[in-house]
């Protein structure tokens, strides 16, 4: 290669790799836009809502008076709701994902289930509260309860336990069920005694993911009618005498975390801003803390399980 | 050595009831077969759960709809349900929805683009290993707090380099919007272009291309049906937020495509009517059904391209 | 235990009338990746405008080998090289720390095993070397496509669709491509990476036809598992064995009166 074509193409690789170093720059500065707004967040929460924790913060009911307002009702009535999406959410979302990992034959009605479960994954979340409305609160009539809620939110999170469950599940190689299947055990037992138990602590990833999303969920709720300003607690699962569970909380009326952080913010007093500051601070540590376990979680399976 | 081969007495041996051998066949069968079709039913579910959305949305709006002609729904330029002279026009609401969505994608699927190049082409594995995390907890932020953030902090921030800026309005929604985005544009686009093989990054880097030269001129056009369905996810997901708008951006139906004045979007306009008292069958209470419907037939059309989009990526490589 | 195996420079003189010029001399090449050391001391001589070929069984570090001379290796972390390659005329270190590797993939191309074309048009997946080496004037882009896609004997199948997607091609029509593209920026190398394995019996044969006019206006560096296509195809061979140069001369020479037994037995298919 002449000595002028030489020149002529380093300089012209020197320019390309200022090119190179150029995106590496922007791309470095793109992610720090999403680590700085999420700095800014949650340093925000954290300097305006973490002084006003307290005992009696965690303890009152929101009152007219800011500095007297707490959050009681809206964690109980979180709590409540969670147990029911729970309950609802894990059981069918596992059925499900097993059904389609185990069961399913690729014929026209495994393709329906599974387009409409990527299709429900992108519904918007408000769309799941008209449904609520019309189907729960007055076509079934559960009323504007934690019922309904809680059904509204496990319809909400089922993709997300659906995924996961099928993921864990495929995780589990092929020669696991052989060797099951090749001591006589039927498909039934199979699941039960070697992918449930295999696959559960990515089932259990999941859950926790879907129930954090959950926890932040405001629309729906609202469009149910989740009061906005609740100064009592549903009645209480357990009851003094036999059978020591009482079903009434499920119909009473209630509201969550979210929806108490959004009626505070919507007060131009800044002593109820300060409030919402303090509830977004505990809404923000909780999915955070949750959705970090998530993480470790999954860190944590991919080392240790060595198939 | 089995008994009888050792010679033992035949008689001592208890008979294999033949009948009971075939009805605990039978028995397993039947267990297996009901099982079966619980899960199957639970499958369903997913299945029961869109109909049933179709079919609630339908239902209250077809009984909307022969009150206020679809016309007029699609061209009427006010939105003023509750009032004596009400008015339907969805595009009042559109509009709110439409500029705050511009916002947002102006931000999220140039930044998300390129992230997901830094990522996938440039960044050491270690960041990788973090930054993905990392994005994953930016998405699962309540967007409650969002809203928040973007009315207490986002809006008086803005308020110093735009002075007038109203304490509601669609640009601080927007932003906040925009950034929420970033993490579902940022990670499917990241899957689809680590989907591109290796073995054509090399025959671009055998030629003396640079790694911005490859990722740009090879990479990115061979994950391009997978980025068009990530972009189309954001829109989706901009279409469909609702509390950041509901709290940054007001609930005051207001026909305007300048991101500088509040407005409401059709998400926020069902929230403010589901704050409010309205009694079950009023044509108020039918009009949140409307707009919801409006939403549906969107962000459903938006959900199948980006699926079609994604299954013809996925099969490409 | 290796030397440069040097034919003697008789025996070539009789066989043609030229001096053969050497390209490359690789001195003392050893390659590491993390702990495994995948090449030991390797030296030999690259002759120009000749096809040298490399045999060995499978896991012998020939691609390894290959991959040096563009360095391909620099791509993955944890790679090391020892040693040097010298790349005649200017006497250039193609290993040398302070060289960068991107100029020497631009004087350097590869065929790979797989056909690997771009999500683009043929004329543009050959334009591309063209296009990164900043070449603006569009007459001489398209003159030189016309020109490579001539010397991969591709013209004729192609000139009328340059314009529609390279995935279209058949897999032999692919691979030619991908010399095409290779041969569009005039190196000084060409590398070919087991070029035929994937590819019919058809296909395979107008690639070797296609190297015998090659090498008059290139130098080749072929790695093949195809002991037979050596034979065919080149004017060197070398013979590797887990990291090591066992053997390397004049092809005719080494295939019928081999030095070393264990040359021998590798092409009397005593193993691999």
């Amino acid at each position: 290669m002449a000595a002028t074509d030489l020149g002529r193409i380093r300089a012209l690789i020197a320019s390309h790799k200022r090119w190179d170093a150029a995106f590496a720059v922007l791309g470095f500065l793109a992610l720090m836009v999403g680590v700085l707004t999420f700095v800014a967040l949650f340093l925000d929460m954290t300097l305006k809502g973490l002084p006003r924790l307290s005992y009696e913060f965690f303890t009152n009911f929101p009152s007219r008076r800011a500095e007297h307002a707490g959050i009681l009702s809206a964690w109980v009535g979180s709590t409540l709701v969670m147990v029911v999406t729970g309950l609802v959410a894990v059981p069918l979302g596992v059925a499900t994902g097993v059904y389609l990992e185990e069961y399913a034959a690729k014929n026209w009605v495994t393709d329906v289930i599974e387009i409409n479960i990527t299709n429900l994954a992108g519904v918007p979340s408000i769309v799941y509260g008209l449904l609520a409305l019309g189907l729960f609160v007055y076509q079934f009539g559960l009323g504007q309860s934690i019922l309904s809620a809680g059904l509204t939110l496990a319809l909400l999170i089922l993709p997300v336990i659906i995924v996961a469950t099928r993921e864990a599940i495929r995780a589990i190689p092929q020669s696991i069920r052989e060797a099951a299947y090749a001591l006589g055990a039927t498909k039934w037992q199979t699941v039960r005694d070697h992918i449930l138990p295999y696959s559960s602590a990515g089932i259990l990833t999941g859950m926790i993911i879907g129930l954090a999303r959950a926890i932040g969920e405001t629309a729906p709720i609202i469009t149910i009618g989740a009061l906005t300003f609740i100064a009592f607690l549903p009645p209480s699962p357990g009851s003094a005498e036999p059978p020591f569970l009482n079903f009434e909380w499920l119909t009473s009326p209630f509201t969550v975390m979210p929806i108490q952080m959004f009626n505070w913010t919507s007060r131009p007093e800044a002593a109820f801003q300060l409030n919402a500051a303090a509830a977004g601070f505990v809404l923000v540590f909780m999915t955070l803390a949750m959705n970090a376990l998530a993480i470790w979680l999954r860190y944590r399976l991919r080392k240790n399980i060595k198939w | 050595m089995t008994a009888i081969a050792s010679g033992a007495n035949v008689s001592a041996i208890p008979p294999v009831p033949r009948a009971a051998g075939l009805t605990g066949r039978r028995l397993r069968i039947v267990r297996e077969r009901i099982i079966e079709s619980l899960l199957l039913l639970a499958a369903l579910v997913s299945v029961f759960t869109t109909l049933a959305i179709v079919f609630i949305l339908v239902k209250e709006s077809v009984v909307f709809f022969r009150q206020v002609p679809l016309l007029d729904f699609l061209t009427d330029t006010q939105w003023t349900p509750l009032f004596d002279d009400a008015h339907f026009g969805i595009m009042v609401l559109l509009s709110g929805t439409l500029t705050s969505s511009l916002v947002a994608l102006a931000i999220a699927i140039p930044l998300g683009t390129v992230i997901a190049i830094y990522l996938s082409e440039f960044a050491p594995f270690r960041l990788r290993e973090v930054a993905k995390p990392f994005l994953e907890l930016l998405g699962g932020v309540p967007t409650i707090v969002y809203g928040y953030f973007a009315l207490l902090f986002i809006t008086p921030l803005l308020q110093n380099i735009l002075p007038g800026l109203p304490g509601f309005n669609l640009l601080s929604a927007g932003i906040v919007m925009g950034i929420m985005i970033i993490p579902y544009v940022s990670s499917i686009s990241e899957d689809a272009m680590r989907a591109v093989p290796m073995s054509m990054r090399e025959g671009s880097y055998a030629m003396g291309a640079t790694r911005y030269q490859t990722a740009v001129r090879v990479v990115v056009p061979a994950a391009f049906s997978g980025l068009a369905s990530a972009y189309i996810l954001g829109i989706s997901r901009a279409v469909g937020e609702t509390m950041i708008l509901a709290v940054a951006a007001g609930m005051q139906p207001n026909l305007t495509f300048n991101p500088m004045e509040p407005a409401a979007t059709v998400t926020a306009y069902i929230v403010q009517v589901a704050l409010g008292d309205l009694p079950h069958g009023s044509i108020g209470y039918q009009t949140i059904f409307a707009a919801g419907l409006t939403l549906m037939l969107f962000t459903l059309t938006c959900n199948i391209a980006g699926h079609v989009l994604r299954r013809r990526f996925r099969e490409a490589y | 235990m290796s030397a440069i195996v040097e034919p003697a420079r008789a025996e070539i003189a009789t066989e043609g009338e030229k001096q053969p010029v050497l390209k490359a001399e690789v001195r003392g090449l050893s390659f590491h990746y993390g702990e495994v050391r995948a090449l030991k001391d390797i030296n030999m001589a690259l002759h120009e405008k000749q096809v040298t070929a490399l045999i060995g069984p499978s896991g012998c570090g020939k691609s390894t080998f290959l991959r040096c001379f563009n360095r391909m290796h620099d791509l993955y972390p944890g790679n090391r090289y020892e040693g040097d390659i010298i790349f005649h005329p200017d006497g250039l270190n193609l290993l040398g720390k302070e060289v960068d590797p991107i100029e020497v993939r631009m004087r350097i191309s590869m065929v790979f095993q797989k056909p690997n074309p771009f999500p683009k048009s043929i004329f543009e997946n050959v334009a591309y070397g063209l296009r990164v080496r900043g070449e603006g004037n569009r007459r001489r882009v398209e003159e030189k496509v016309e020109q490579a896609l001539r010397g991969a004997a591709l013209w004729d199948e192609v000139k009328d669709r340059l314009h529609q997607l390279a995935f279209n091609l058949s897999g032999g029509q692919q691979q030619r491509m991908c010399i095409a593209r290779a041969l569009a920026t005039d190196p000084e190398i060409l590398l070919f990476d087991e070029p035929t394995s994937a590819l019919d019996p058809i296909a395979t044969a107008s690639i070797e036809e296609l190297m015998n006019e090659l090498k008059q206006k290139v130098t080749i560096l072929i790695v093949t598992h195809n002991m037979q296509q050596a034979a065919r195809v080149s004017d060197y061979t070398a013979y590797m064995y887990l990291g090591e140069l066992i053997e390397f001369g004049v092809t005719d020479t080494l295939f019928i009166k081999p030095k070393m037994k264990q040359t021998e037995d590798y092409i009397t298919g005593r193993f691999g």
